[in-house]
């Protein structure tokens, strides 16, 4: 009962739920775990990958996140130009065959930084998202599982820290702690942890009242044994489901706390900071100082989105 | 339905209580002296140990959570370290201003979302589904300043058709006013847009997969009746739960679309005073979002029990 006040999608970060997400009057949803644990478990993997590879969003998904993947590997060797060396006598130029993506107000090649800036945010956004993940899939285990006085009570906590934005949260503690690739991962991490978390509640919820679980109590198998050999295996798709919608809002968390300013630090080449430091140009026309950056974040995002709506209608199929 | 009600008040207030340690611990880890972000690098340390008496930050942890959270119970919230003067009438501006935006956003958007999310339950599993669901999903993870910006460029620099900056000045009509929050309000609908469509679109699936709702197609009623009055009604219910918590995400998400924008919101409030050390005022922002959150999550609660007989006779779930 902990659950039934909270909300089927939180502030901020919209809810997993896929396109079919019947809702639950825990608050969380049921996905597709009800279904897809089934037929996941009947069918092989190699087919699984046949019917994603097939799938054209899925395709376009991949396309764009392995260029950006190159871009953050081997930027630097693509990049035309230093991103950042200044050429204070060309500032401010528009897109040209020189400069294909204009220059910025202190003469540095946008195109560069674009390709460059790719680097931070690809990897902070999963070692966050893995790390969220493995948290909230333990706690939403225990939640789950245990039930009683333990779920009501993480769950009142759980509920309070969802009040709030995350984007608030996440710059208190960034504010606090100073920001740094390892704080910001960290942060990331444990703000979307209350939020798996309840995920994976309402399909372990789902899973107790299956008949194996008594089964493998009587069995005598520990609490321990029963959640992560026996019902984890079972509620494994939401929780991919659930990781990959998440990377999608971790590449949305990372660009706007960059925004704000506490993200990633100039002149570190970074889309959000590169945003923010240049927006003020627009009232001068100066558009691709911010337009390229932009779409950038949103072609990245859109992209980790095709590929988990993909996921999702593999699973459930 | 009073054991209800008081159980629904209980669980609120509880949630409010967890909100006020977090947001009061979270305020207190902020590194840095209040006394020496005020009054700079170069005053006296005796001058800034006087302010940090006067202001009281000298005094032990739960003292101050205690002063601080009886001052809230009298409905004081306290003074501004940067302004020395009450908070209050600082956030009270701020949160009208958001208001104003965050009910243009939701003026909007709600019926844009019920909209699409019906249209992709009727079309469910066909292309027109899939393009509402996946752009609806991808459009709520694009950061608020990303799309801000393609909108700016687009209809503030190249066609000119509205204004920039959010605020009209003082003493602008009301028409101007409004002129001015449309190009702000369209992020926020961006992101809200994939949720409203996505609960609509599950609880329409559901209404139409019902018992009541294949008793109507068979005794002949025409389709249009049968979705108006024994699909919808059902199908909406969860709904308006999620358009209720979204006001929460509403008012904290504001701080970036209201930083881009310049617009003198509680969003852009908290993040001023966050970057200034300002305490009093982030503590009390931050707790006013909590507040209006468990506030719009209760009347949702209410309202689905006034809607839904079921809930009102069974007295519980």
């Amino acid at each position: 009962m902990s659950g039934s006040v909270s909300p089927p999608a939180e502030p901020g970060v919209p809810s997993p739920s896929g396109p079919v997400a019947p809702l639950d009057r825990t608050g969380g949803y049921l996905g597709p775990t009800g279904q897809a644990a089934v037929t996941a478990a009947s069918r092989a993997a190699p087919a699984r990958w046949r019917l994603l590879l097939r799938k054209p969003t899925f395709f376009v998904g991949a396309v764009i996140l392995l260029f950006w993947v190159v871009c953050a590997i081997f930027g630097h060797l693509i990049a035309p130009y230093n991103p950042l060396a200044q050429n204070l006598l060309f500032n401010n130029t528009p897109p040209s065959g020189a400069h294909w993506f204009g220059t910025d107000p202190l003469g540095r090649d946008v195109l560069s930084r674009v390709i460059v800036g790719a680097r931070d945010i690809l990897i902070i956004t999963p070692l966050a998202t893995i790390l969220g993940t493995i948290l909230g899939t333990a706690l939403g285990l225990a939640m789950g599982y245990l039930g009683g006085a333990f779920d009501l009570v993480v769950g009142r906590i759980v509920e309070a820290i969802l009040a709030l934005p995350f984007v608030i949260i996440a710059f208190l503690f960034v504010v606090a702690l100073g920001p740094t690739v390892t704080t910001i991962t960290v942060i990331i991490g444990l703000v979307f942890t209350p939020l798996i978390a309840r995920t994976v509640r309402a399909a372990v919820q789902v899973e107790r009242s299956q008949d194996y679980v008594p089964s493998a109590r009587l069995l005598g198998e520990n609490a321990a044994r029963v959640m992560f050999g026996e019902i984890l295996p079972n509620v494994m798709p939401a929780i991919v489901v659930e990781f990959t919608v998440r990377l999608g809002y971790a590449v949305f968390a990372v660009a706007t706390l960059s925004f704000l300013g506490f993200g990633i630090q100039p002149p570190t080449p970074d889309w959000g900071a590169d945003i923010s430091a240049n927006y003020i140009g627009l009232i001068s026309g100066y558009w691709w100082q911010t337009l390229f950056p932009a779409l950038a974040i949103a072609s990245l995002v859109t992209a980790v989105i095709f590929i988990a709506d993909s996921i999702e209608q593999v699973l459930a199929a | 339905m009073a054991t209800f009600l008081l159980k629904r008040l209980g669980l609120m207030v509880l949630t409010l209580w967890i909100l006020s340690l977090i947001v009061f611990f979270a305020g207190q880890i902020l590194p840095g002296d209040p006394g020496r972000a005020t009054l700079g690098p170069l005053a006296a340390q005796s001058a800034v140990q006087a302010l940090d008496a006067q202001l009281g930050v000298n005094r032990p942890l739960i003292t101050r959570y205690l002063s601080w959270i009886g001052g809230l119970l009298h409905g004081n919230m306290g003074t501004s370290y940067s302004y020395r003067t009450a908070v209050e009438p600082f956030i009270r501006a701020a949160l009208f201003n958001s208001l104003k935006l965050a009910v243009l956003a939701f003026v909007i958007v709600v019926p844009l979302g019920i909209i699409g999310g019906v249209i992709a339950a009727l079309y469910a599993g066909r292309s027109t589904d899939r393009i509402i669901s996946v752009t609806g999903l991808s459009l709520s993870t694009v950061p608020e300043f990303v799309s801000g910006i393609v909108l700016i460029v687009v209809f503030g620099v190249e066609l000119k058709w509205l204004p920039v900056t959010a605020s009209a000045g003082a003493g602008a009509s009301p028409l101007e006013q409004l002129k001015h929050l449309i190009l702000p309000a369209i992020p926020l609908v961006f992101v809200l847009f994939g949720y409203i469509a996505r609960m609509a679109r599950a609880g329409t699936i559901e209404a139409l997969n019902s018992d009541y709702t294949r008793t109507a197609v068979l005794k002949g009623l025409p389709q249009a009746t049968v979705i108006r009055r024994h699909v919808l009604r059902n199908s909406l219910l969860p709904t308006i739960t999620v358009i209720a918590t979204q006001t929460g995400y509403l008012i904290g998400g504001l701080v970036v679309v209201e930083t881009l924008f310049n617009y003198q919101g509680l969003g852009n409030l908290i993040y001023k005073a966050a970057v200034n050390k300002d305490f009093p005022m982030l503590e009390a922002g931050v707790l006013v979002i909590g507040v209006v959150y468990v506030l719009a999550t209760l009347v949702a609660d209410l309202l689905i029990t006034l809607l839904n007989p079921r809930l009102r006779i069974g007295g519980s779930q």
